[in-house]
């Protein structure tokens, strides 16, 4: 049939409310955008389902996808209970709208928790109103129809009717009450917990233009921005006027920012930086003429900060006493005086870029006082505020599409992209791509933040942890950490041991730092979990039996610790001992913990690791050769995320991922700062794992409890790394407490 | 200056500087984005593509070097998809990004044109080259095994859509 889009009937479920609302999806805090961000107005079907006369079904998928599966996900939350066969549907993205989708964005594991169940009453709401059609059509009760695949079936008179042909008669009709929206039972779902491949996999297999860098918009100039590789530098002097005259190049200009900030901690998103932009007919014409520029910058306050330095600042700090207090529970200098053994040790690992495959980028039409942007922002609400400001529009003015992103994790939390590229299609008077250079996306990143942790911790006579003592040594100042750079009161083991001290120093420091894939977990997982590994031996006692003592000890009258690293809008609840005793034991099941006879050389190593509510415990396989280089033979993860796994295919894809990543966080990557600013400028200097080295097997299981499901993107990294720092001891007796392994003489084989 | 070359069975005409990689005269002056920028130093070799047959990083290779040699990109590996590798990264559910697929694909392509069959090692060290950021290394090679796999039992040819 030709022109169906034209006979498309939408559900316009709204109408006929009145005007009002259809029903309240809302669950307090959990669509407040971002954290502290005001409650979210409530879902309407309407914005999310439309279905033609042809039954084909297209849901809006309404996050921002960035690799993590969102754009299925959710989409198959509402077919579920829509109740609608999956080659039927089809899905559209989302533009930004908070009015009609709520939160639109990709950060802290959240859309499995937030979406769980108002995604599916979407689908359930849309499923009673073809119901409802169906039963007015026949005249018949609607307690007589069910629905399937997409049909509403009448068993007692043997007719059945599809939701295509229903489409028109649910235009404006009566909404379903909430409270009458009945929810599939699990045993029921025939999309939930089916693995689906990857909507758009055809047409990334065919080189389809997806992602951010490949939009191309009517009459647009390619934009490169050079900025002072010290954050808040200004431009003193260029041959900018010889670069105009280059050939392909369309204009060149610089960017004022007087008020940048000049804080000794950078804020989360400080938006526009200056800077020199040069537009060209095409990307390449423009970096071409980028390389013989000529800036002379007034690099600022920030220029003398080195690597070198922050780590001889931090050796002189743990000698000293700390400046600031987190928690305190017992007395932990007293325990450790009577401890039976005293294990001591200082760890660190340094600042990581994120490297997004796809370098930052983002195009911009500026007309008329109107922006219209496509970003792969994670956070687009966020990132149109700050444009707003900066230029200074209303958001109203500035229409966002949402476009696939080559990678994420935490990246692109951030908006400097969105307000440079706005910016500087405002100044040129042009549509405009900014696309930012390899090196640009290295040297400008929002890196996780490195770190020391001086631990004490005492072991009594039957092999018990009575005391721990942490000086967490980061940056910031004052009071205040720098972005992602702090720990919370209630980071583990904190309830687990009695006498318990977290204690901090702070130094500046002069780049900008945020979150990356599991926040804080990433390194403090590592930390943690080695240094239980060396209490462990200390005590004599099997690593994976001494961390089940360990999770039998909490201690009730204390407050459960929050979810380590769980930035992810709205406050996680605490570690449940029980379910983490769970996920170790299954491990230590899974990969034959204590019953595998390995050959020289050779170890397994365990960790466990609570983040943005997920449950993970992982056993790593290694085996070093004589001259330290590491082979991961295999890694098995176990997960507990709540009662169901939504799409097992992309699950599971995500966990090895997660363990991929880990790695190569672990043996490949550091920042480092000299002169205040990135010393590494490209894959060659900052790695990542490749093929060969990737462990040949990573055995995945999800493990199923009563609880809601929530997210995996980030919970399932954080344990990788101190299982592999672990095995290596196991194999060689030699003990990693520096990151990245390089600097302990490890290799990845 | 001028630049006759053959893409995707196709003859363009470009008129563009000598040393501009074809990278960028593929994405930005043919319009063709399916060859993807990831480093510009041949580091992650998301810019793969075939020349004459062969893999090649775009980001590295002058327009000048390309001469009469074929140019295939992701776009022309096949008319519509169906090529047996386009298809096991489908079936295997490969992605999660994406962004380095297009190269993925393109060498695990030319691979296959060559060793029909090959082992994990073969696979290992014909991919080594290709960054994944996401860590989708598994089911590459589950991919891989799985294109030479339909390929072996369609007795299917691993030709592209035109002639190379």
């Amino acid at each position: 049939m030709k022109n169906t889009f034209n006979r498309r009937s939408f559900l316009k479920v709204s109408a006929v409310a009145g005007g009002g609302v259809l029903f309240s999806l809302q669950t307090p805090g959990l669509f407040a955008q971002g954290r502290g961000g005001a409650p979210a107005p409530p879902l309407n079907a309407n914005n999310f389902i439309k279905v033609d006369a042809n039954g084909i079904v297209t849901i809006i998928a309404k996050n921002p996808e960035t690799g993590q599966g969102v754009r299925n996900m959710l989409p198959m939350l509402i077919a579920e209970e829509l109740d609608v066969d999956w080659k039927n549907v089809r899905l559209e993205q989302a533009d930004l709208d908070d009015t009609k989708y709520t939160a639109q964005s990709s950060g802290g594991s959240t859309a499995t928790p937030t979406a769980w169940i108002p995604m599916r009453q979407v689908g359930a709401a849309g499923r009673m109103m073809f119901v409802t059609a169906a039963a007015q059509t026949w005249n018949v009760p609607a307690s007589q129809l069910t629905t399937k695949s997409g049909q509403v079936i009448h068993s007692a008179s043997n007719k059945s009717i599809g939701y295509g042909e229903l489409a028109s008669k649910v235009a404006g009709m009566p909404s379903p009450d909430e409270a009458s929206l009945k929810l599939k039972d699990p045993s029921e779902y025939k999309i939930i917990g089916h693995s689906h491949v990857a909507y758009d996999v055809k047409a990334i297999a065919t080189g389809k233009p997806l992602f951010g860098i490949d939009v191309s918009v009517p009459g647009m100039q390619y934009a490169v921005f050079e900025k002072c590789g010290v954050f808040g530098g200004k431009v003193a002097s260029s041959n900018i006027d010889e670069i105009k005259k280059m050939p392909g190049i369309k204009n060149a200009f610089i960017v004022e920012r007087p008020d940048v900030s000049m804080d000794a901690v950078i804020p989360g998103d400080p938006g526009l930086e200056n800077g020199i932009a040069i537009l060209g007919e095409t990307w390449w014409h423009a970096q071409a003429a980028r390389r013989k520029l000529q800036v002379t910058w007034n690099e600022g306050p920030r220029a003398s900060g080195s690597s070198t330095a922050h780590a001889a600042k931090a050796a002189e700090m743990m000698k000293q006493a700390p400046q600031k207090a987190i928690r305190t529970d017992g007395d932990a200098d007293g325990a450790l005086k009577s401890a039976a053994k005293v294990v001591e040790a200082t760890y660190s690992y340094p600042h990581i870029s994120h490297a997004t495959l796809e370098p930052q980028n983002c195009t911009a039409i500026f007309k008329d006082g109107k922006l219209e942007m496509w970003t792969n922002s994670q956070q687009p609400l966020r990132g149109r505020q700050l444009v707003a400001d900066t230029l200074g529009l209303t958001p109203k003015d500035i229409k966002v599409h949402m476009v696939r992103a080559g990678g994420g994790f935490g990246r692109r939390l951030t908006n400097d992209y969105m307000v440079e590229a706005a910016w500087i299609a405002k100044q040129a008077g042009v549509p405009v791509k900014l696309v930012w250079s390899r090196e640009d996306d290295m040297q400008h990143d929002y890196y996780r933040p490195g770190g020391w942790q001086h631990i004490v911790a005492g072991v009594d006579s039957s092999g018990k942890l009575v005391a721990w003592k942490n000086h967490f040594l980061s940056f910031g100042q004052g009071d205040t950490f720098a972005q992602a750079a702090g720990m919370g009161p209630t980071e583990f083991p904190q309830r687990f041991i009695p006498n318990y001290a977290l204690h901090s120093s702070v130094q500046p420091l002069g780049i900008k730092t945020g979150a990356l894939r599991a926040p804080s977990s990433n390194a403090f997982a590592f930390v943690i979990q080695s240094f239980l590994d060396e209490c462990a031996h200390a005590a004599g006692k099997d690593p994976v039996e001494f961390r089940l003592a360990l999770l039998n000890s909490a201690i009730e009258q204390q407050p459960a610790p929050a979810a380590g690293g769980g930035r992810g809008g709205f406050a996680a609840p605490g570690l449940d001992p029980d379910r983490m005793k769970a996920v170790v034991q299954l491990a230590a099941e899974r990969s034959g913990w204590g019953k595998t006879k390995l050959p020289r050389g050779s170890g397994m190593g365990v960790a466990f690791h609570f983040s943005h509510r997920g449950y993970f415990a992982e056993v790593a396989q290694v085996k070093v050769d004589p001259a330290n280089k590491v082979r991961v033979e295999k890694v098995w993860v176990v997960g507990d995320v709540g009662s169901q796994i939504i799409n097992p295919s992309g699950a599971e894809n995500l966990t090895q991922g997660a363990i991929v990543d880990g790695l190569s966080e672990m043996f490949a990557q550091e920042i480092t700062v000299e002169k205040g600013r990135v010393v590494q400028n490209n894959y060659h200097q900052h790695g990542m794992v490749r093929m060969a080295q990737a462990p040949p097997e990573i055995d995945v299981f999800y493990s199923k409890t009563t609880f809601t499901p929530t997210g995996i993107g980030e919970p399932a990294l954080p344990p990788v790394l101190p299982a592999v720092a672990n095995a290596i001891f196991a194999a060689t007796g030699k003990r990693v407490r520096s990151l990245p392994l390089s600097k302990s003489g490890f290799t990845l084989a | 200056m001028a630049y006759k070359l053959n893409v995707n069975g196709h003859t363009s005409t470009v008129d563009v500087p000598g040393d501009m990689p074809l990278l960028w005269v593929l994405r930005d002056v043919l319009d063709l984005k399916g060859t993807k920028y990831g480093c510009g130093i041949g580091q992650c070799a998301a810019c793969t593509v075939h020349l004459a047959g062969k893999p090649a990083k775009a980001c590295l290779t002058p327009v000048s070097a390309v001469g009469a040699q074929a140019i295939t990109t992701v776009e022309g590996l096949s008319a519509d998809g169906t090529h047996p590798v386009q298809v096991a990264w489908q079936e295997i559910d490969v992605p999660q990004c994406g962004y380095c697929q297009a190269g993925q694909i393109m060498a695990a392509a030319a691979l296959l044109s060559k060793t029909p069959k090959p082992t994990d090692k073969d696979i290992d060290t014909a991919m080594n080259g290709n960054l994944c950021r996401c860590g989708t290394y598994l089911r590459i090679r589950k991919a891989i095994h799985k294109a030479a796999e339909m390929t072996s039992a369609s007795a299917g040819t691993l030709q592209t859509a035109h002639k190379e």
